[in-house]
């Protein structure tokens, strides 16, 4: 297939500030999504790359990346611009150098949304943890995703979308989302690492890492994976640290087959903690 | 030409017409180039939920072993076109082409073929008769037949079929669909917004206002934020008879658990019968309890206290002394003491909600009487909103079921 534009992310992204590798489905979605213009909407277990799959496509892509984090008190609105009445209120009565106080606009900013779509060239747009606000919030934001334009009541203008972001949408499963929603987006489950897959992770990260030292990692890891009960399971961030840290207490393999060293550095209940110590060994 | 699978997995999914466009729209911008890719992005474009994911794998598995054998000619052939890219032709030598098209009819091949995919079910690697890898059978892939079909490798439907039989999101399936959201919409009745914290929220209104009356003098209203006071306590029934509804009660108690709405949000477990200790835990563990007493010193009538059980019994648990479930539990007082004392201590603060649907029909005695004593509500989301909205009035102006239940005689 000849498609220009396609396949623009190629997965792989090894920079000095962003180390990233996407399995091939996950990396046939982006270039879906990008290709058709559509929100992708990003789930999977904590400490997957949820957010930072964004960052990489940004860093691959060479585009610039706007990030609007969510939050319990996020409304639409906040994306989309701020018109700040008190500055205003405030520069009719002392009066301003840099504003004009006729100019509504001097008074409007715009939101990580707005400003997406003003840009002229495309960026990529994170809209992080979606499911942290309001559970009415993403039905605001249907015509914003859809159309790509907004309504700006004080200025009666539209700002419209001049190339159509990048946009990708975090979500931890702590709400549900809506229906109309979710129709609007193409949607990928990230499946939690293959052993084989994850080496590839750890390599990319720790590239001097000695294979048998990944290999005895590795096997603590997923025993400790393994154990049913622990309600929150170590993933692949907390892996990486966890490797980042035996590197520079220096550990030797032999030390490592004993046990787990800096167990807390993988979990981080306390119950957890406990249940970990029955079933795996720790050194003392 | 997939209109056939949209409407098999709409049987089983809720898939709309418009994510069909969208799968369209990606098939015709050629974003899609085999089996493997289909089954992904189709996932992606059509399931939005990875509780579905399970289903979506069992439907594509078997519409596309069964049903395809019964598509109808132009959709076979279209499917076809995307195997034969598996086909490798230029790596075949010189002239092979013209000798594979006398020796085998790819007509014939692709009958065999349906045929083995039809029979087999499992993977076959090295062998000679089915479609596996680096066998010699005609079909598969990284085989020795030099007249075989290339099915599979990195692409190709039984590939993704295969996949799809894998089923590794069984786990994540969840059967009863009625979803948290909609209980959580439910939920956002009870509310009651009181001022709290600082005065920090600018009321524009107002404060235009003032600076108008002040002869343009800037003078800001700044008021407290509003804030949702309700607190919340939830009490379960664990009994056996509640083991049915087990996933329903789940489903409310994350829906209120995960709601950021409360003020405060306790919960406890009970079993048949409220006794003198609510426990932590379904797992009822005497040392993780709190005393009937304490609950009440601990939590005033200004917690909004929701009760979920059957509230069906033997009569001598509820009115009996002793009359416990358990042998060895000695209840010096009789199980109605604790309602009753529930009841007068929380006034209209206090609903239940019954997983077993009320019926005028048939009651349980026990039923009856609870249900006289404390307002019972279906465990529904209509049932959720009405207690909700009871509990927000707190008993005010409210006709609800059990106003009937109260007049019946027993």
């Amino acid at each position: 297939m000849s498609n220009t534009g396609f396949n623009q992310f190629r997965g792989d992204v090894n920079t000095e500030r962003i180390k990233y590798i996407a399995d091939p489905q996950l990396r046939n979605i982006v270039n879906v999504s990008i290709a058709l213009g559509r929100p992708l909407l990003v789930k999977g277990e904590p400490g997957t790359g949820k957010t930072l799959l964004a960052h990489a496509i940004a860093e691959a892509l060479g585009k610039r990346l706007i990030i609007w984090n969510i939050k319990s008190t996020t409304e639409a609105i906040d994306g989309c611009y701020m018109y700040d009445t008190v500055q205003r209120l405030n520069d009719s009565r002392f009066g301003s150098d840099e504003r004009n106080v006729d100019n509504i606009k001097d008074y409007i900013t715009l939101g990580p949304l707005g400003e997406a779509f003003v840009s002229n060239e495309q960026v990529v747009l994170l809209i992080d943890e979606v499911d942290k606000a309001d559970i009415e919030f993403p039905n605001d934001l249907l015509q914003e995703l859809d159309v790509m334009e907004f309504y700006v009541k004080e200025t009666k203008e539209f700002v419209r979308a001049n190339t159509r972001p990048i946009v990708i949408i975090t979500s931890n499963n702590e709400k549900e989302l809506p229906d109309a929603f979710l129709r609007r987006c193409v949607f990928h489950w990230i499946e939690f690492p293959s052993k084989e897959f994850m080496a590839e992770i750890c390599n990319l990260h720790y590239p001097n890492l000695k294979q048998n030292l990944l290999d005895q990692c590795l096997k603590h890891f997923y025993a400790l994976r393994a154990i049913t009960k622990i309600r929150k399971l170590p993933s692949t961030s907390e892996l990486l640290d966890w490797i980042g840290v035996l590197l520079k207490s220096g550990i030797s393999i032999d030390e490592l087959k004993k046990g787990i060293p800096f167990l807390g550095v993988l979990i981080k209940k306390e119950k957890d903690v406990e249940l970990a110590l029955e079933k795996v060994k720790f050194p003392t | 030409m997939f209109v056939d699978y949209f409407y098999y997995l709409k049987e089983r999914l809720p898939v709309s017409i418009t994510e069909y466009m969208t799968l369209m729209e990606a098939l015709d911008k050629g974003l899609i180039h085999n089996m493997v890719e289909f089954y992904y992005i189709s996932r992606s474009i059509l399931c939005k939920n990875e509780h579905h994911f399970d289903i979506y794998d069992i439907a594509f598995a078997n519409y596309f072993k069964n049903a395809s054998l019964k598509f109808p000619e132009e959709i076979k052939q279209q499917i076809w076109d995307w195997l034969e890219k598996d086909l490798n032709p230029p790596e075949l030598p010189d002239g092979f082409q013209e000798f594979l098209s006398q020796h085998f009819d790819l007509e014939e091949l692709q009958k065999h073929f349906e045929e083995l995919l039809k029979k087999q079910d499992d993977e076959h690697n090295f062998g000679h008769h089915w479609i596996g890898t680096q066998g010699d059978s005609r079909f598969g892939h990284s085989g020795q037949n030099p007249m075989g079909m290339r099915v599979g490798g990195s692409s190709g439907m039984r590939m993704a079929i295969q996949i799809a039989q894998k089923r590794i999101f069984a786990d994540y399936r969840k059967d009863i669909v009625l979803d948290t959201r909609q209980i959580k919409v439910a939920l956002k009745r009870l509310r009651k917004l009181e001022e709290i914290g600082k005065r920090d929220e600018l009321n524009i209104d107002k404060t235009i206002d003032k600076t108008a009356k002040n002869g343009g003098d800037i003078d800001i209203v700044f008021e407290k934020r509003r804030k949702n006071n309700v607190k919340l306590i939830l009490l379960m029934d664990v009994g056996g008879s509640m083991t049915p509804y087990a996933s329903l009660v789940n489903l409310l108690f994350s829906a209120a658990n995960n709601m950021s709405h409360w003020k405060d949000f306790k919960y406890y477990y009970f079993h048949n019968c409220i006794y003198e200790s609510l426990y932590f835990n379904a797992q009822r563990n005497p040392d993780e309890a709190i005393e009937f007493d304490e609950f009440l010193r601990k939590y005033d009538n200004k917690y909004k206290v929701v009760i979920v059980g059957d509230a069906a019994m033997a009569s001598w648990e509820l009115t009996e002394r002793y009359g416990s479930i358990y042998y060895y539990h000695r209840n010096e007082l009789p199980g109605i003491y604790y309602i009753k004392e529930l009841a007068n201590h929380f006034k209209n603060n206090v609903v239940w909600l019954n997983p077993e649907l009320i019926r005028l029909e048939w009651v349980p005695w026990t039923r009856k009487i609870i249900s006289s004593i404390i307002p019972m509500f279906n465990l529904t989301v209509d049932g959720i909103e009405e207690s909700m909205d009871y509990l927000r009035k707190s008993g005010k102006d409210m006709y609800t079921t059990i106003q009937m239940l109260k007049g019946l005689n027993y």
